[in-house]
């Protein structure tokens, strides 16, 4: 019986063959996910990354509905000219608490791994009004109505809930506080934000999208974004430790 | 007893369970709605409550009209169960039109940004997930769905499984697509490409597709052929994987059950290798194993030869189907991911390039004795081109997952012209082809029009070509761009810079898909026609005999 004859076993049973099927689709994403879970160096020893204030995370959420990722990369490849040109490459630990990741696979627009910080609050306003009015090349739409839409976060105390079943370390102080915190980080001046900082160290709170009457989809957007890839202290941060 | 039974007409078990469950759902979709915290998701809710009250209207309303009994065999020949394949064919050229329109319409937007019209719903960011689910999933997907129920049939010569079942599929796949499309424009998504809809669709697809697989093991479990035909089994794991994969990547924990919003039980690295599984595996077997499974069954047929080789079909599919699944982590090079995966991702594309040239000689060499026909058949000279194709972008892939190459390509347009020389050329073509052999076959009659068959096909051919060349040239120009350095040691090119040097480009790309679509419209014409012709292709008995 030749080896090509017992192949009759699959064309003949359809059970064996849904068998046969699902043992060979399983090997290689069983070999390649799996170890991610229990090897240690998959996410580096890194000080300073901490979960996102409920004001940012409900930024984040605006950036995933509005597509972002699908222009923009968040993920700084070890490259001479990448990291000259946007900063430190991008470290597995800086994106450990993010439900989706937002690595993206295609730059119409630059990587924002590390855009926090390099431009003021009035440049994001200004910019993601009309794009053009500060970078006259750019092929970005308009995004004008986030900073007259009022941001919806009635219900974000219950997101930071659901991210803490899965593991993020939102405490129930954090939790409890949500919708405050919300109020305290897109204020300036406010005389709470020192508890504001306890919960997140290193927070900056102020009037995001310079309308201090309202708290808009624009505040958080921006505080989001001024976030981005400013946790990690790279003057302290040892990259021989993490060689992979 | 069994005589007074059989004149006395009863409910089913499963035309009763059925609508119990869509009366139930129908039921919790009101409750959802009106307590629903975005108006879009309530806006979703009584779309869900419309439909499983229209289900259980069609359950009973079917039920009064079915006769005593649907007979599986007439006078001894399969009693095949066409509706359902003719409803996914009618949809699978309509919603590639409207993807096809979407593409072109978000390219005029790179090209010339004014377009995105300052609407939340228009903008690129919420359009493209739209584009690139309506081509895959919606044609792409009524594509496979009325193919594979239509090649189940007939090559185990038996009549599907189930009766609600079949439509079912059908209709509630379809129904998904409405869902998520319209979830993408209001700005519902998850955001994890490919797979953008929110849990509630998930679970929706999730129900959708088991039933799938059902429908299509019940058939081949009832088949009167002792041996399972190959294209049964690229079908058999499309269905199978994309089961698998779509649990794996969508595992997620809603915020609330009146909430839109789901996060992702994966995180950071994890879950970026988790997506890229599933992402490179939905080209893998959706777009590659299922539209195998319709070249091993429509260019036989078609070219009126067997396939070329039956050991080599063997190879292809075990081959492929083991070496596929490993190759997602080359979309991950020179990321956070660690090298070992990278590695691996890297290694197994490059092998994956022999099974995928494999297939493609057993496709192209399945012309052996017949090679003529590629003058005088412009059908099957869609599909052949469209295995020709296959070859060049399974020759491309490899070569762009090779982390040198990919350092280059990666997140650039090269990557957008690599997807659509083989979306394009490939998967499109195939399924043109598929489509001119099935609705005469469907609808009993001939064709309309070879010659616009032939217009078709050279329409669009010019279409990719201007396609993928303009993104071949934007994309290593990018790529080219950011690293250039001058004497001096500094960057050369700020960023924006780079964005201007694409204009020209889009501008060609746009074109391209402009023939692209235009070549679909004069298949949708052809096709109208075809349907609405009063004359029968050929005496009953042969009325399924291949053209020529």
């Amino acid at each position: 019986m030749s080896l090509w004859s017992r192949h009759a076993i699959f064309e003949k049973n359809s059970i064996v063959l849904v068998i046969g099927i699902l043992i060979v689709i399983a090997i290689g994403g069983l070999v390649e996910i799996v170890p991610l879970f229990y090897l240690k160096n998959t996410i580096e020893k890194v000080d300073g990354v901490r979960p996102y204030t409920p004001l940012e995370l409900a930024g984040r959420n605006i950036y995933v509905r509005e597509g972002c990722y699908l222009c923009h990369s968040q993920m700084i490849r070890p490259l001479r000219d990448e990291v000259e040109r946007y900063g430190h490459y991008s470290l597995a630990a800086e994106s450990m608490y993010d439900r989706p990741f937002q690595w993206g696979s295609k730059r119409t627009g630059p990587d924002l791994a590390r855009i926090g910080g390099k431009y003021s609050d009035e440049w994001h306003r200004d910019h993601l009004n009309n794009p053009r009015s500060v970078v006259p090349g750019s092929v970005m739409p308009n995004y004008s109505w986030l900073a007259e839409t009022d941001l919806d976060f009635e219900h974000i105390a219950q997101d930071l809930k659901v991210q803490a079943l899965l593991g993020v370390p939102y405490t129930p102080e954090m939790i409890a506080n949500a919708a405050a915190d919300t109020v305290m980080q897109s204020t300036n001046d406010s005389p709470d934000a020192a508890d504001l900082a306890k919960r997140y160290p290193k927070v900056t709170a102020r009037d995001f999208d310079g309308n201090p009457g309202r708290i808009t989809e624009a505040d958080a957007l921006i505080a989001y974004l001024q976030l981005l890839g400013t946790q990690v202290d790279f003057k302290l941060y040892d990259d021989k430790a993490n060689i992979r | 007893m069994a005589n007074a039974l059989a004149s006395r007409k009863t409910m089913t078990i499963g035309e009763g369970g059925s609508a119990l469950i869509f009366a139930a759902l129908a039921l919790l979709s009101v409750v959802v709605a009106a307590r629903a915290f975005t108006p879009e998701y309530a806006f979703h809710a009584y779309l869900f409550t419309a439909a499983s009250t229209a289900a259980v209207f069609a359950i009973i309303n079917r039920y009064y009209e079915r006769p005593l009994e649907t007979p599986l065999t007439i006078d001894g020949k399969p009693n095949y169960n066409m509706g359902p394949i003719k409803f996914a064919s009618v949809a699978a050229v309509f919603w590639g039109i409207a993807g096809f329109t979407v593409g072109l319409y978000i390219a005029l937007e790179l090209a010339f940004p004014v377009l995105n019209l300052d609407l939340p719903w228009t903008t690129f960011g919420r359009l493209r997930p739209l584009h690139t689910s309506a081509v895959i999933f919606a044609f792409g997907g009524n594509v496979l769905i009325a193919t594979s129920l239509y090649v189940v049939q007939r090559t185990c010569r038996a009549r599907l499984a189930g009766e609600i079942a079949p439509w079912f599929v059908v209709l509630g796949y379809n129904f998904f697509i409405i869902i998520a499309g319209t979830g993408y424009l209001l700005g519902i998504t998850q955001s994890k490409e490919y797979a953008e809809p929110e849990w509630y669709s998930d679970l929706f697809l999730t129900a959708v597709w088991v039933v799938y697989f059902l429908v299509y093991l019940g058939t081949i479990m009832r088949r009167t052929e002792p041996h399972i035909y190959v294209a049964n089994w690229f079908y058999l794991s499309f269905i199978l994987t994309i089961a698998v994969l779509h649990l794996g990547n969508n595992a997620s924990v809603p915020v609330s059950l009146f909430s839109p919003k789901s996060y992702i039980v994966w995180s950071g690295v994890q879950d970026a290798m988790v997506q890229w599984w599933y992402g490179h595996n939905a080209v893998g077997f959706f777009l590659t194993a299922g539209f195998l499974g319709i070249m091993y069954y429509f260019i036989p047929k078609r070219a009126d030869r067997p396939v070329y080789s039956y050991r080599l079909s063997i190879i292809h599919f075990w081959s492929l189907i083991f070496l596929y699944i490993w190759a997602g982590p080359h979309h991950l090079h020179y990321t956070a991911l660690p090298d070992w995966a990278q590695t691996l991702g890297m290694t197994f594309s490059v092998m994956l390039w022999m099974p995928s040239w494999g297939g493609m000689i057993n496709g192209i060499m399945t012309l052996s004795g017949a090679w003529d026909k590629l003058r005088t058949d412009p059908v099957l000279r869609m599909m052949v081109v469209s295995v020709a194709f296959y070859g060049m972008s399974t020759f491309e892939g490899p070569m762009m997952s090779v982390k040198i190459v990919n350092s280059l390509s990666h997140y650039t347009d090269w990557t957008i012209g690599h997807v659509h020389s083989g979306a394009l050329g490939w998967v499109a073509y195939i399924s043109f082809g598929a489509l001119y052999c099935l609705i005469p076959w469907l609808w009993n009659r001939q064709l309309y029009s070879l010659k616009l068959v032939n217009w078709h096909f050279w329409i669009s051919t010019i279409g990719i070509v201007l396609y993928i060349s303009a993104m071949w040239v934007s994309g290593i120009l990018q790529g080219l761009m950011w690293r250039a350095y001058t004497g001096l040691g500094f960057l050369e090119y700020s960023f924006v810079e780079t964005v201007e040097a694409m204009h020209p480009f889009y501008v060609i790309r746009a074109l391209g898909g402009a023939l692209f679509l235009a070549g679909a419209l004069l298949m949708a014409f052809n096709l109208w026609k075809t349907v609405n012709s009063a004359v029968s292709a050929a005496p009953a008995g042969f009325r399924l005999a291949p053209a020529e």
